[in-house]
């Protein structure tokens, strides 16, 4: 077994992957974190939750992921979900600063009880994946930040996930580390096709990353509008340039800036 | 994905400034070495001169030559009880550290068990052991197993304080990710709060290190009888009794000695377990 070079199919026949069903949370004292989220999650797509802070993109994370349970509304997987289909990255690298990078990478497999020979090569591949297999035995602060978050994807994508979960991964980054990341993000979703979802508050990132971007707004937390980007994958930085590109951002601008205006 | 970071190349010594900043790093190299020696040999010189020229008779304050040649000739004696003294020092710092340890894991597993114990832990340790080691030895017959114990209530309270800290302070993104990956609570333990709480944990096996011996030379001091199988504390009391200021002395640097030593050791075996990885023991290129 190796890392798993899944197809993406063009949107609108990819099969149902998780499906939120009026989702909301609230915490005690009557805090509404989120509310009457819904939202189809399909294989293969890259989905952006794009919000200012406090419109429960994390909160819906964190309710995927398992580490919350929903006070409202049902989440259903489609299929059997185990533990290792869900890859998560953080907004820190999040890893063990006392061990080397493979070891970090060979995390989820560990927890799984498997040992670190009988899962070499996925471990290896992952690396080569994010470009850091010449870096298997250095350890998190020999790394410059970049690529301490490489190796969080790498971890991310080990186990072959159904899902990758991404809480605003390139936030701490500066400018020009997050543009090669998300190129470099981009080709890795073109290579294995994974379905994706990343939270970010950057109207230019979630355009020039995903297929749909979900525009929340806050207090409380809930979804304003859906918006879709049909510019195939790989996006280069040509992309970037283009009209089309221009013409989402100032569309997504504006779907933002209603919710923003919503909630003041 | 592909590679844009490359590491950092090794600098090279390219001019006269450099130049100038590495000798100055060696000179600070030599220092480190020479300066307390050269300190340390003035100190034991002016402490002779003073005796010498005071005219300050052995049994009041020894010169530092009579002490030396005290700890040579009464080395038979002194060195029989220094391996007492570090007998109970070491068993008592073994188990402090299985004991702290031990709890330390206990108290994270279980809020329960750490309500319940926690506040005896605290009493144990405000508690001076001078005033709990007379009863001690009522109730424990064996003299070394009372002293065992006085030193252990002594040291183990930092290695459990630091190690519950420690196992406490695993990040919480590495927790939640543990928690995603459906990890067990062994695996948590072993994987996560274990190598988290290490740093914590050698940091407190260092206090409690001096705090064994201390406890061990205190307790002795407490328990009192002599005779075979007395420690250096006993030495020190007994040479008092005698007005042997000389041997007091050098049982006294034999007792300061020993500390230094543990203390070199764990902080030798800190180093060497974190020196990869934890910021403590890292060195930065200035």
């Amino acid at each position: 077994m190796s890392v798993e070079h899944r197809v993406t199919l063009p949107m609108g026949e990819r099969p149902l992957l998780l499906e939120m069903d009026q989702v909301g949370k609230t915490f005690t004292g009557d805090v509404v974190a989120l509310r009457g989220m819904s939202l189809k999650v399909n294989e293969g797509d890259f989905i952006s939750l794009l919000g200012p802070s406090g419109c429960g993109k994390s909160t819906a994370l964190r309710l995927i992921s398992d580490l919350m349970l929903p006070t409202q509304g049902k989440i259903r997987w489609s299929g059997d979900h185990a533990s290792g289909d869900l890859g998560v990255v953080f907004q820190e690298p999040t890893l063990m600063p006392w061990a080397t990078v493979a070891q970090n990478v060979w995390l989820p497999f560990r927890l799984q009880g498997k040992s670190y020979n009988s899962v070499k090569d996925q471990v290896l591949e992952a690396l080569k994946l994010v470009g850091l297999e010449k870096f298997l035995d250095s350890y998190p602060r020999e790394l410059s930040g970049g690529m301490k978050m490489r190796v969080s994807i790498a971890r991310a994508l080990v186990t072959n996930p159904r899902l990758i979960l991404m809480d605003e991964p390139f936030a701490a980054l500066d400018e020009i580390t997050r543009f090669k990341l998300n190129n470099d993000l981009l080709e890795l979703k073109a290579q294995i096709g994974c379905t994706v979802i990343f939270v970010t508050h950057s109207v230019f990132e979630s355009v020039f990353l995903s297929d749909r971007i979900v525009v929340m707004a806050a207090r409380p937390g809930r979804v304003i509008q859906e918006l879709t980007v049909e510019q195939p994958y790989p996006r280069d930085d040509e992309f970037r340039t283009s009209a089309e590109y221009a013409a989402h951002c100032r569309a997504t601008s504006d779907a933002l800036h209603k919710a923003m205006g919503d909630a003041a | 994905m592909s590679l844009t970071e490359t590491a950092a190349t090794e600098p090279m010594i390219v001019d006269a400034e450099e130049a100038r900043r590495a000798r100055k790093k060696k000179i600070e190299g030599i220092a480190r070495w020479v300066l307390p020696v050269v300190v340390m040999a003035l100190t034991i010189f002016g402490w002779d001169r003073f005796v010498v020229w005071n005219e300050i008779p052995h049994y009041i304050m020894p010169g530092p030559g009579l002490v030396a040649k005290t700890l040579v000739q009464d080395w038979p004696i002194l060195f029989d009880s220094l391996l007492v003294t570090l007998q109970i020092t070491l068993l008592a710092l073994l188990v402090a550290v299985l004991g702290g340890v031990g709890l330390a894991v206990l108290f994270t597993q279980s809020r329960w068990i750490e309500m319940s114990f926690y506040p005896y832990a605290v009493i144990l340790q405000v508690t001076p052991v001078v005033s709990i080691a007379p009863l001690i030895f009522i109730y424990v017959d064996s003299r070394i197993a009372g002293l065992l114990i006085c030193a252990w209530i002594v040291a183990f309270f930092p290695v459990l304080a630091n190690t519950t800290l420690g196992l406490n302070s695993a990040d919480h993104n590495l927790r939640d990710l543990f928690r995603i990956y459906g990890a067990t609570r062994w695996q948590r333990l072993r994987y996560l709060q274990l190598p988290s709480a290490l740093p914590y944990f050698l940091g407190g096996l260092r206090i409690a290190g001096g705090l064994s011996l201390i406890g061990a030379v205190v307790a002795e001091y407490v328990a009192g009888t002599g005779g075979i199988g007395s420690g250096l504390a006993f030495r020190i009391l007994e040479a008092g009794y005698r007005l042997n200021i000389p041997r007091m002395f050098a049982a006294l640097f034999l007792i300061a000695a020993t500390g230094v030593v543990i203390f070199a050791c764990l902080s030798f075996l800190s180093h060497m377990l974190l020196r990869k990885w934890h910021e403590s023991a890292l060195k930065r290129e200035t």
